[in-house]
């Protein structure tokens, strides 16, 4: 019974959303004030419909319903109950179930949220949100329908696969959701904007919190999925340029430079077809990600088993929505108009070329994503793209940008002087070069990779800070607290976000820098050295567990004789589907992970042995963090909450973008 | 389809401290055996490195390569070996031909392109000199919002 | 005209859209081999059947043939073998086995029991021959024509369309 209302529901909020495009499209154009009305109500109505057919789907994994195809193939009565829930999308089905309940979400969001601006405006926003929820409720109603029935019903479950068997599947797609689908609110509120010709200041405003939060989880979302890969996979990497990851990569970076862009347009009203078009190519490149991997179009460890319909609706879906959309901005954005003009060297003209830098990396990415595709769709052959080229051709184009933003921020708006900017920032670029060229030494190793690295991480990490210094010191109020907040939340976000960097490229450059590794073969009693870390292999023993089998290899590290701790890697056999994985053990430090993996039995006794040092290749996902905390408190920034105000900052704002 | 891809998945897990593989004594050869499989392709399972695939096929390449760099062949005579046999799928790292030359360039032309952009865009919104055109003065109030965030 | 560039966006979407749509056609897993149009590597094998008797391309020179990549282990071989023995009744090309990386005791059993269409089967125990063919899985089947180059090479099990829409109308313009 539940799966089936689990399908009417869905069926309900397919007709909700087409009357949302209906009402809010007829109802924005004639100004019919009860067409108007109904616009959040049908909002409402398609998200508390997507909710119950998500709960439907959920209730039958979780209580292990296998006449549900999706389940049986799926889920498995003796996995752990969070990861049955998890298994709900664990699959094609499930997974775009979960999409579709997060843009729902955030059309009630934006339904809810949004009282205090425009009736209209909102009412066209919904209505493209709600294009989008047609589009994909209908994906889901026509060709990957989680309902399906199984009968007669299954015995026992398929499980999940092993390899989401995990804590980080549990929370890295929803995060991961959450970032992709919430371009959509900034894509929706540009096609208004060029719907209705207005792009001003006040529009910048009310898109940045929603493009905000959206950041912030797409930015954990990625760091999660690196994460997880990390202790997961066994092999110590954290990043491998997969077509997938790259999809989910693209839209962070176009985001990131939308978010500067509309800073640049709520101050200074300028680069409005900028930000339009960076809004439209986020959200675009969210739907090409979801393409390319349902589509089976590129090989990819994460792509789902596809059938060819499906990647024949979503393409087609895309040239709809994104084609419509660039179509639109061709017409329109032509009379949108320059805004204020400013000097060679300012801060537009910086957070300009970081518009164009991040717009250049995302193209590399994309472009080494699709060359095999255009290669083989040209019959010119097979070839492969994978980390020697990314690493080659992404640190080139993002090094300038990343140099740019220690500046930007200590440059002044419309005009700046350069002696000023090397006055504010020479301290920090003496500090740096001179870190950079000491402390490989002091750490053992010398190249100009990390040299490179490490001159940039502190150049950013030290400019930032001598910024936080100069402008605390400046401030007129009396206490350190006082100041501290007398900055804006927003400031504040922006310095936490590029520290943030600072920290993320001070892991990379140092882990693959002085990162090292050992594969070996041990019996009990042997003994290896890595990294000034010895590990004496203790032997293995059986482990039961409630859906697999495992082995479990013992290990004692000490350091300089002295005993740290045991790590306790395990090789688990998954009881239903037969397959093996490996569960790494890692010893988590502020300066260093050590890692040990088990491979395979060598028999007598002994084992393959992989045994790791990653010197700071935490500081990496820390960076990440520290990022996503600094987009939060931009977030929180007063100014995008009081409703009061929002009328009259909107005024001064409209007042100073015609200036 | 599903049958294939649940093989596969059986078959392309971790690859270390299989029986038949035995590591060669001198680390020097050990070394460039990683370093040539990270940037080599596993046909089987096409999402992993020859260094890091257990398909029995990467095993036989693996050791493939340890035979060839201990009888002294070059990297280049290796690759060379790999891409006579499978084509260039099997190289990570694309390489320098007439079909990849806009792969490799491109990011560099695109940049290049930016920048032109950026020079022109610039240019042409230049605020010209101390004086702004429509005369306007500035408070100390307008002065101090141009220096905020 | 100023206005032109907003629409580059779009023409890039567009061909951007083009090719995805190409690529919806294409098989991202299926590798196209680099021997085609080029001599069939040579090797010496024993005979599976016969050990003290090899097998040699250069023993088909002057006849068009096939060359069947199998093993007792490969399941989707079993898909494949079915069309195999049926068409070996036909007698169009002789078919000639190449058993990779498997035991001898368990090749001869596989084909007792399932079936031998192969006129002969080499052994390529420790899938040495393989490599040098380029072979990532089995089953792989090469079609070679009378001066013992290679003409086409099936990836994955031969289906009974393959079989009529590529492998027999190219076995008749090679003069099998």
């Amino acid at each position: 019974m539940i799966p089936e209302l689990g399908h009417f529901a869905l069926t309900i909020a397919l007709a909700l959303a087409i009357a949302q495009v209906a009402v809010a499209f007829i109802g924005s154009r004639t100004g019919n004030g009860a067409l108007l009305a109904t616009v959040r109500p049908a909002a409402i109505g398609q998200f508390v419909f997507v909710a119950g057919a998500f709960a439907a789907l959920a209730w039958c994994f979780v209580s292990s319903d296998f006449s549900v195809l999706n389940v049986a193939q799926h889920s498995n009565s003796k996995l752990p109950a969070h990861y049955r829930f998890a298994a709900t999308w664990g699959s094609h089905e499930g997974s775009i179930l979960l999409w579709v309940l997060m843009l729902s979400g955030w059309t009630f969001a934006v339904a809810v949220l949004s009282r205090a601006l425009p009736e209209r405006f909102i009412a066209r926003v919904l209505g493209v949100m709600g294009l989008v929820s047609v589009g994909f409720l209908l994906f889901i109603l026509l060709t990957s329908n989680p309902f399906e029935r199984l009968l007669p019903a299954a015995e026992e479950g398929q499980d999940l696969n092993p390899l989401l068997q995990d804590p980080g599947m549990v929370i890295h797609p929803p995060m991961l959701y959450m970032g992709y689908v919430g371009f959509s609110v900034a894509f929706a509120f540009s096609i208004a904007a060029l719907i209705e010709g207005r792009l001003d200041a006040a529009w910048a405003r009310w898109s940045r919190p929603w493009t905000l939060a959206a950041w912030c989880f797409l930015t954990v979302g990625i760091c999660l999925g690196s994460a997880w890969a990390y202790y997961t996979l066994g092999w110590g990497g954290w990043w491998f340029w997969d077509p997938v990851e790259n999809a989910s990569f693209m839209p962070w970076l176009v985001g990131t430079a939308l978010l500067h862009s509309l800073a640049v347009t709520e101050k200074r009203g300028t680069f409005r077809s900028w930000t339009v078009l960076l809004a439209i190519v986020a959200f675009s490149l969210s739907l090409v990600g979801t393409f390319l991997v349902r589509s089976g179009v590129l090989t990819s460890v994460h792509a789902f088993a596809t059938d060819p319909r499906r990647g024949i609706f979503i393409l087609l879906f895309l040239v709809l929505v994104v084609g419509g959309s660039l179509t639109l901005f061709a017409w329109r954005a032509p009379r949108v108009g320059l805004g204020s003009g400013f000097g060679a060297v300012s801060r537009e003209s910086m957070l300009l070329a970081n518009n164009v830098l991040l717009a250049v990396a995302m193209s590399a990415v994309l472009l080494g994503t699709l060359y095999p595709l255009f290669l083989d769709a040209l019959g010119m052959g097979k070839i492969s793209v994978g980390p020697p080229y990314f690493d080659a051709v992404f640190v080139p184009l993002m090094a300038p940008a990343v140099f740019l933003m220690a500046v930007g921020p200590v440059a002044s708006w419309k005009r700046a002087a350069l002696p000023d900017l090397w006055v504010r920032l020479r301290w920090a670029m003496g500090v740096s070069v001179a870190a950079a060229l000491v402390l490989p030494f002091a750490l053992g190793k010398s190249s100009l990779m990390i040299a490179f690295g490490l001159w940039l991480a502190l150049w950013v990490i030290a400019a930032t800070a001598a910024l936080v210094w100069q402008r605390l010191r400046a401030s007129p109020q009396p206490g350190l607290a006082g100041r501290i907040r007398a900055q804006s939340r927003s400031w504040w976000g922006m310095t936490v976000a590029h520290l943030g960097i600072g920290i993320f490229i001070l892991g990379v450059t140092l882990v693959k820098g002085y990162e090292a590794e050992r594969d070996l073969r041990m019996n009990a009693g042997d003994r290896v050295t890595l990294g000034g870390y010895e590990f004496a292999f203790k032997g293995t023993k059986d482990l039961p567990g409630p859906n697999y089998a495992a082995v479990q290899g013992t290990f004692e590290v000490s350091r300089d004789g002295k005993p740290m701790r045991t790590l306790l890697p395990e090789k688990r056999t998954y009881a239903v589907s037969g397959q093996t994985m490996t569960w790494a053990a890692i010893d988590t430090g502020l300066t260093r992970d050590i890692y040990v993996s088990l491979g395979e039995p060598v028999g007598d006794g002994a084992w393959g042995v992989r045994v790791y040092y990653k010197p700071f290749v935490d500081w990496i996902w820390a960076g990440c963090f520290v990022m996503a905390l600094g987009g939060l408190l931009a977030l929180s920034d007063r100014r995008y909450r009081l409703r009061k105000q929002v009328a009259e900052i909107d005024a001064a704002a409209a007042a100073g973008a015609r200036a | 389809m599903r049958r294939l891809a649940l093989a596969l998945m059986f078959v392309c897990g971790l690859a270390f401290g299989q029986a038949s593989e035995i590591a060669h004594p001198d680390p020097a050869v050990e070394a460039r055996l990683k370093s040539l499989a990270e940037e080599l392709r596993c046909l089987v399972c096409q999402n992993q490195t020859i260094a890091d695939s257990n398909a029995a096929l990467a095993l036989d390449l693996r050791n493939e390569i340890r035979e060839q760099i201990a009888q002294g062949k070059s990297d280049d005579e290796i690759r060379a070996y790999m891409v006579a046999r499978y084509g260039d799928f099997v190289l990570y790292r694309p390489p320098w031909k007439a079909t990849t030359i806009l792969l490799w360039v491109g990011p560099f032309a695109l940049l290049a392109l930016g920048l032109g952009i950026l020079y022109a865009t610039v240019g042409r919104r230049r605020v010209p000199g101390p004086e702004a055109p429509e005369g306007e003065r500035r408070s100390a109030a307008e002065v101090e919002s141009l220096l905020e965030d | 005209m100023k206005a032109l560039k907003f629409v580059i966006p779009l023409v890039v979407f567009a061909a951007l859209a083009i090719f995805l749509a190409l690529g919806l056609t294409h098989d991202p897993r299926e590798i196209p081999s680099p021997f085609i149009g080029k001599p069939a590597p040579a090797f010496r094998l024993e005979r599976l059947h016969e050990p003290a008797q090899t097998f040699s391309p250069a023993d088909m020179k002057g006849k068009v043939w096939m060359l069947n990549v199998w093993a007792s282990w490969c399941v989707s071989c079993r898909v494949e073998h079915p069309v195999l023995v049926e068409f070996s009744k036909r007698n169009a090309v002789p078919i000639v086995g190449l058993d990779y990386k498997d035991k001898r005791e368990e090749g001869l059993q596989w084909l007792a029991r399932f079936g031998n269409p192969y006129s002969l089967s080499a052994f390529d125990g420790e899938g040495r021959v393989a490599i040098d063919y380029g072979v990532y899985g089995a089953p792989e089947t090469f079609v070679i024509d009378k001066d013992g180059v290679i003409r086409y090479k099936q990836i994955g099990p031969i289906t009974p369309e393959a079989l009529e829409e590529k492998i027999l109308p190219l076995l008749k313009s090679l003069g099998a």
